[in-house]
């Protein structure tokens, strides 16, 4: 990868430089289409830099490495769509639960099911918050442009470290194989974000302990600091507890570690926002219809903006709210039957007419839909 | 209803091309090469799609170039500039998204009707088969014809395109194509 300016650059392979560049030294996966290109960049790549790539014999050995991986000190991610995605739940919760920073990227495609292997849908929106069972805060970020792909993939690994928690890539079929001409981050232009250490004693070592942020200090396996590591509910210590004493601050860490400083998850883009009487809602590559629709429908002097969203979870409440304020009416467009509008709907005043236009048929929305929906709502 | 949509224009800084063809014809590695010969030559942005089956060879496939020297916000295209049709389905399927006045590109190889009479057809996989030397070169022939016709690409930074991505032993073939593409337009654009 010497070329860093004006390179033809894939979505999938767009993951692989944003996670290389924030310091991605493990993978592990099973390709599915429409993620394959993301393991085979991997592939090639990680090896050059000392890094190890593993095919595993399914998308349940897959995560399971991944989880293990972190844990000895590796920064870590794994690739999949759906029905991957489905299967590597359960280890999703247990990284949850054990606080393993790592990166899953969701390529969504049509389902349920195997559905639509090359046909692009943002239907597991709701399962980036929801998937594994439990109580638990989910980080979810969505890229839009080859460009931001990168900057959104090295965004994720930052706040799995910062956080110490699983974070999902919802990218989607359009992104992933569509290429640009792009520029490559350079060297130090982006800051990493690394996991704190222990700078105790391994004998004074709370692997679990609460501290101001709530976010503990993770040493490597092999260096020394001996814990368990259960998905079993656990005290301080990472020993399985029953005691509601215990059980509570352990439940409330896992949501306040990343509630209590949501504003560092928030990311957000507006455009032509500051007279908007009507808003586009948006997210994923339907942004980029939405962006072009505000573009043209400006040109035809009418005032409508768009608020992108990189970061789906948290759902950035506050920010939705404060700039869709001024606006009557509100668009939401998915490629889903219906899944971030709720969201919107639950943080919006009942004044704001909210409109939706999805698409389930394995096509993008374009922008000539939303602005046919546009006219629609006038 | 209509008064919005009325007035909305197609912006012209984009120039949207359509690739397509059948599965195993080298569309969407067409349209990489074609991006790339205007990644490495210019400035312009470019942003390339693609749509194809769960096949590995057979059924419909597609690829949208959109370059513009501006920002491209939709990346797919919204209204064709040029596109080239390599069988008679990707021309019915197609021909209604080209603009008015739009260049078509057909492979008279494979195609027999046409829905207009103004097109530029060239058999492309005839010319590889029997002038180039192989059947899988028909896609650099279209490519070089694109180029000459069209003009977005010069034949330097295409040529240079082609040979980056042009398997070891091939690259005889290849340039063969392209000079094939370039000399068979340019004839077409004088006729």
């Amino acid at each position: 990868m010497a070329d860093r300016k004006r390179v033809l650059v894939m979505g999938n392979h767009a993951v692989v430089e944003g996670a290389i560049y924030a310091g991605l030294n493990f993978y592990a996966g099973y390709p599915i289409t429409p993620s394959t290109e993301v393991a085979e960049g991997c592939a090639r790549e990680l090896p050059k830099i000392g890094g190890r790539f593993i095919q595993m014999e399914d998308e349940i050995g897959s995560i399971a490495a991944v989880v293990g991986s972190s844990v000895a000190g590796a920064k870590s991610m794994t690739a999949t769509s759906g029905p991957g995605y489905s299967l590597m739940l359960e280890n999703i919760g247990y990284a949850y639960m054990t606080e393993v920073p790592l990166v899953v990227c969701n390529v969504q495609r049509g389902g349920p099911s195997t559905g639509l292997p090359t046909k692009v849908s943002q239907a597991d929106t709701m399962q980036a918050k929801w998937g594994p069972h439990g109580d638990y805060t989910a980080i979810a970020v969505a890229p839009s442009t080859i460009e931001d792909t990168v900057t959104e993939t090295i965004r994720a690994f930052n706040l799995a470290e910062r956080f110490r928690t699983p974070v999902t890539i919802l990218l989607d079929e359009v992104i992933a194989h569509s290429r640009a001409i792009i520029n490559l981050p350079e060297p130090g232009e982006i800051d990493i974000y690394n996991r704190v250490k222990p700078t105790c004693s391994p004998e004074e070592f709370i692997p679990f302990e609460m501290t101001e942020n709530l976010v503990s200090a993770m040493p490597a396996y092999g260096e020394g600091y001996r814990y368990v590591v259960t998905g079993l509910t656990h005290d301080p210590m990472g020993f399985t507890t029953n005691k509601p004493s215990e059980i509570f601050p352990k439940l409330d860490k896992l949501r306040n570690k990343i509630m209590n400083y949501r504003e560092e998850t928030v990311k957000i883009r507006t455009e032509q926002m500051e007279d908007a009487e009507i808003a586009f809602v948006a997210y994923g590559s339907v942004s980029r219809a939405a962006l072009q629709a505000v573009d043209l429908a400006r040109k035809a002097g009418v005032k409508v903006g768009m608020v992108q969203l990189y970061t789906i979870w948290p759902f950035p409440e506050k920010q939705v709210k404060e700039l869709c304020a001024n606006c009557r009416k509100v668009i939401v467009g998915e490629l889903n039957m219906g899944q971030i509008v709720h969201e919107v709907r639950r943080v919006l005043p009942g004044d704001i007419e909210i409109h939706t236009l999805q698409r389930y048929d394995g096509e993008i929305l374009t922008p000539l839909q939303l602005l046919e929906k546009l006219e629609e709502v006038l | 209803m209509g008064a919005l949509l009325d007035k909305i224009e197609i912006p012209s800084d984009r120039f949207e091309l359509r690739l397509s063809g059948s599965g195993g014809q080298g569309m969407i590695l067409a349209s990489v090469i074609l991006s790339e010969a205007i990644g490495a030559s210019d400035q312009r942005n470019v942003t390339q799609t693609q749509s194809y089956g769960p096949e590995a060879r057979g059924g419909a496939s597609k690829s949208d170039v959109v370059i513009s020297p501006n920002e491209i916000y939709y990346p797919k295209a919204m209204q064709l500039d040029m596109l080239l049709a390599m069988t008679q389905e990707s021309l019915d399927s197609y021909f209604p998204n080209l603009k008015e006045g739009g260049t078509l590109v057909v492979d008279t190889t494979l195609v027999t009707e046409f829905p207009t009479d103004n097109y530029y057809g060239l058999p492309f996989t005839q010319l590889a088969r029997e002038d180039a030397g192989h059947i899988m070169v028909a896609n650099v022939i279209a490519l070089a014809a694109i180029a000459q016709l069209t003009g977005i690409v010069s034949r330097e930074a295409l040529t240079n395109a082609v040979l980056k991505r042009a398997p070891r032993g091939t690259e005889e073939k290849n340039k063969k194509a392209i000079d094939i593409g370039f000399t068979e337009a340019a004839k077409l654009k004088k006729g």
